[in-house]
């Protein structure tokens, strides 16, 4: 019985977390009562784990390939930062401002890449440096201040249109929240069914077997912190829907908040498994965990007890079923 | 496909004073080389003597210090193995070379993935994954590999033999023009190593000559045509294994007996 | 090793008179972060004192909110510096008492600034906003303006993080005494019975904390009238949360600190009533004080009454009431910081 479990877990590791999410769901259906279980509050619960998912894609990917992103939440805050000065202190045009704060992005990412592949150093290593760099840049380029909702609504809607809501289904959803999911759509397909994604897949599992197969593995590598860079702008974006004001002290813990959805949800910090549907799963099961705790009234530090139990469990379960 | 006679043939990879050093050590001295269409050649030679340079120096993996190399006639310079794959060499590795994680059809086509024709394949770029199915079980089928029922498990799961097999379709399916095998049955036992020999036979037949790197002397005595014996850097006899024992082939290969009847 | 001989003895000259080099005097100011404007601007009101009393100001900062070992190397480094004051914000006010001892025992001048050690006379003197109070005058104000309808208040109490830290608690308890809520423990966040009291829940003091904190309150109890929160950022994230579902004019929002973000807030009618600090203030005073020490060795008085000194709180607001000093958000605008 424990044997098909296995067997069937092997094959389908999205499986576990999904199994884990619904177990949760149910629990805290039982502990927080109606409340929880109210559309609302569930799609409450996508909204606060919108911000986190769109860096867990970015951090997913790059996780595919053996390597790691500290700086994931930095890019996002910078990008966030330089969207909101230039449309709202220097008047640029919103569309050509959040045009500029993705390219930020992507650069930030681009550089990851070029430390990684041209210069051979090791992913920890280069996003720690350029995570405290990247802060510092933003929070020279932003002075330290908040830029105001109410300035941004004046000067620059557009930047905050991923927090308008959209009735779906009887609840309302964000056009933040949806833009997330229809990106995990966009990366699973890449992912799955384009060769991009197998020699993402293959570069992280085993370089050399990719490289000796034709696969420009230097070329990916670029490619996946570029596109993660280019994400975490959007994340960005996102964020100034969600608070509304552009904060440059917003999303000081994201990295690790990133990484704990990517391990949660069974992709192995080794490189070449693990899925984005799997990180999906995992953000929502911390999401459903913070919220249903808030619920029950239980004291903030059973949060963080709780997800670094769910982080254990995680990852003793990913080990038991990657056994062959 | 015969066997003798090739007097009259051409070879299809030709090696002439091939030299390579590192620094001071000489690893090709000199070293020549011929592959002729349709057959097995044997490469022996002790540890040291330069066989796994002068393979990496035909497969594309390094670049000869002097010399030449002729494939079908024509000098060619392989800048890096991409290069002499890309020419119709093929290079089976020591450690396979194959992604575990993947299954069976997507290392086959890792780094040449075949798309849908439309739309869906240019603008989407997706993967046309019916069709390589198709063909890897085609192609898998053709070199009597066909125990491996489920294309779509991941390659950790299989045997050694089985990855093996793997591999060796990988180098076959692209209608590759040679073959080059360093060491398939080191790591693996009687029943597995047999399946690997009888599928060196197979593309034999097929028309794909293969050159057998191994230190394995029953493996080389049962499926080679020719083997080229390699010693100090240099290649020291052509034998051919029904005219010479193992024995024979191992005294040459340490220098007890200075080769006399080469080809 | 005769060759190195001269070189050897060049270098120790050179460090030598490198040390003894500088005659201005030294005084370190400590921060909690770099990224929270309540420090930078407090850091530029020491540097522009220093600047004009001509004082060799070193500045430090934590890494992050609640970094305290950055801190305790801080100090350790200012006390090997030779340094004559060190003014401290402290991220974790016990335990940085050891590392303040030492210095304090080597002569070193120590004032806490904005957050009072704990124990508090582990410091020569605090420079702080009495925070109780502050906490006080808020939540007189809040009740105050809800009137009848304060004693079917629904309270929802955005506080600053799981630690807890002299500076949450104060602010926290102050308001609810203010409100006119029996406190139990006035050194414990959540004690209270009162049933006007939704929740606590925590906001890291940021926007995103206040808005995730909103929406769970939120959803235990959809008629939330009254927020405290610990700092405007998580009063800005919290009304985003309001605005979302179309309350953002039935609910009363009250804060601390007195950023011009949070001013301009208050006059945008999002925070109900602010209550200002002086982080400059803070800072100018602090640094004078350590000029005063360095020339005749005194040490800082507190204010009258108190324990420390106070440097004071201003209620922003532009619904006053009775009995209430308030000054104008337009006014509050000149005043602020950031």
């Amino acid at each position: 019985m424990l044997d098909r479990l296995h067997r069937f877990l092997h094959r389908h590791p999205p499986a576990a977390p999904g199994i884990v999410l619904v177990l949760a769901v149910a629990l805290f259906g039982v502990l927080a009562g109606n409340r929880f279980l109210q559309p609302f509050n569930l799609s409450l619960v996508l909204q606060q784990v919108t911000i986190i998912g769109f860096l867990a894609v970015a951090q997913t990917l790059i996780i595919l390939t053996a390597g790691i992103d500290l700086s994931v939440g930095a890019i996002m805050v910078l990008s966030s930062v330089v969207m909101g000065r230039l449309a709202v202190d220097f008047g640029w045009s919103p569309g050509l401002a959040l045009a500029l704060g993705l390219a930020v992005g992507a650069g930030c990412g681009a550089a990851n890449g070029v430390f990684v592949t041209r210069f051979r150093l090791p992913p920890f290593i280069v996003t720690l440096g350029t995570w405290n760099v990247f802060l510092a840049l933003n929070l020279w380029y932003s002075r330290s201040q908040t830029i105001r909702s109410q300035d941004i609504e004046s000067a620059a809607p557009l930047l905050q249109w991923a927090g308008t809501s959209i009735p779906v289904l009887g609840t309302r959803l964000t056009v933040g929240s949806l833009l997330m999911v229809v990106l995990f759509g966009a990366v699973w397909y890449a992912l799955n069914w384009t060769a991009w994604g197998k020699h993402v897949y293959a570069t992280g599992d085993d370089p050399r077997a990719a490289r000796l197969a034709g696969v420009r593995t230097d070329r990916v590598l670029l490619s996946v912190y570029v596109v993660g860079g280019a994400i975490c702008a959007v994340a960005g974006w996102a964020l100034i829907g969600r608070i509304g004001s552009v904060s440059p002290q917003a999303g000081m813990t994201a990295n690790l908040d990133s990484i704990t959805a990517v391990v949660i949800g069974g992709t192995s910090l080794f490189g070449g498994r693990g899925s984005v549907v799997g990180t999906f799963l995992g953000a929502l099961i911390v999401g459903v965990l913070r919220n249903g705790l808030a619920l029950s009234g239980v004291d903030v530090l059973w949060q963080e007890f709780g997800v670094g139990l769910l982080i254990i469990v995680a990852v003793a379960l990913d080990q038991w079923i990657r056994r062959v | 496909m015969s066997r003798g006679g090739h007097a009259t043939r051409a070879p299809i990879v030709e090696g002439r004073g091939l030299v390579k050093r590192f620094g001071r050590v000489t690893a090709l001295d000199g070293a020549d080389f011929d592959l002729y269409p349709g057959e097995v050649l044997g490469v022996i030679g002790d540890n040291g003597a330069g066989k796994s340079t002068l393979i990496k120096a035909l497969s594309g993996a390094l670049a000869p210090d002097a010399g030449e190399i002729r494939f079908e006639g024509r000098p060619v310079l392989f800048k890096n193995p991409l290069e002499a794959r890309a020419a119709g060499i093929e290079t089976v590795y020591q450690d396979l070379a194959v992604a575990p994680s993947l299954d069976i059809v997507e290392n086959l086509f890792l780094g040449r993935e075949r798309r849908t024709p439309g739309i869906l394949g240019t603008v989407f770029r997706r993967l046309d994954r019916e069709g390589m199915q198709r063909e890897a079980s085609r192609r898998m089928s053709e070199l009597g590999l066909l125990t491996v029922t489920d294309l779509s498990q991941a390659v950790e799961t299989l045997s050694g033999g089985q990855r093996q097999g793997v591999a060796v379709a990988r180098a076959a399916v692209f209608g590759s023009r040679v073959i080059i095998m360093d060491e398939p049955t080191a790591a693996l036992g009687v029943s597995e190593s047999a399946r690997v020999l009888e599928l060196i036979r197979t593309v034999r037949r097929r028309g794909t000559p293969i050159v057998l790197v191994s230190h394995n002397m029953p493996h080389v005595w049962e499926v080679a045509d020719r083997i080229h014996v390699h010693r100090l850097g240099r290649r020291v006899a052509v034998i051919r294994p029904d005219t010479h024992s193992m024995t024979d082939g191992v005294a040459i290969m340490t220098g007890a007996v200075v080769a006399g009847g080469a080809e | 090793m005769r060759p190195r001989r001269p070189a050897f003895a060049a270098l120790t000259a050179l460090l030598l008179a490198a040390s003894c080099g500088s005659s201005e005097t030294v005084v370190g100011l400590i921060t909690k972060s770099n990224t929270n404007p309540f420090f930078v601007k407090m850091r530029e009101g020491a540097e522009a004192t220093a600047a004009e009393l001509g004082l060799d100001l070193r500045t430090f900062a934590g890494r992050y909110d609640g970094d305290n070992d950055t801190q305790i190397q801080a100090i350790e480094n200012l006390v090997a510096a030779g340094a004559t004051a060190i003014l401290l914000a402290a991220n974790d006010p016990q335990a940085i008492v050891p590392a303040v001892r030492r210095a304090r025992e080597a002569g070193v001048l120590v004032i806490a600034i904005d957050t009072p050690l704990d124990p508090m006379d582990a410091a020569d003197a605090t420079f702080s906003t009495d925070n109780f109070a502050t906490g006080e005058l808020i939540g007189q104000w809040a009740t105050a303006t809800l009137g009848p309808r304060a004693a079917q208040a629904r309270i929802a109490m955005l506080n600053l993080n799981p630690n807890a830290i002299t500076v949450d608690v104060a602010r926290d308890q102050g308001f609810l005494r203010g409100f006119g809520i029996d406190v139990r423990d006035p050194n414990v966040i959540g004690d209270e019975q009162d049933p006007r009291i939704v929740g606590h829940d925590v906001t890291q003091g940021a926007e995103e904390g206040g808005r995730r904190a909103m929406e769970n309150l939120l959803q235990r109890d959809p008629t939330i009238d009254v927020v405290y929160t610990v700092n405007e950022p998580s009063a800005a994230g919290a009304y985003e949360a309001l605005r979302a579902v179309g309350r953002e004019d039935a609910v009363t929002i009250v804060s601390v600190d007195g950023g011009c973000a949070g001013v301009a807030n208050v006059k945008d009618g999002v925070i109900g009533a602010t209550a200002m600090q002086f982080p400059v203030l803070m800072a100018e005073l602090g640094v004078r004080a350590a000029a005063e020490f360095a020339r005749t060795g005194a040490i800082p008085e507190p204010t009258q009454g108190l324990a420390f000194y106070d440097t004071g709180v201003e209620l922003i607001t532009d619904r006053p009431v009775e009995g209430i000093p308030a000054t104008s958000s337009d006014d509050g605008l000149r005043k602020c910081w950031g």
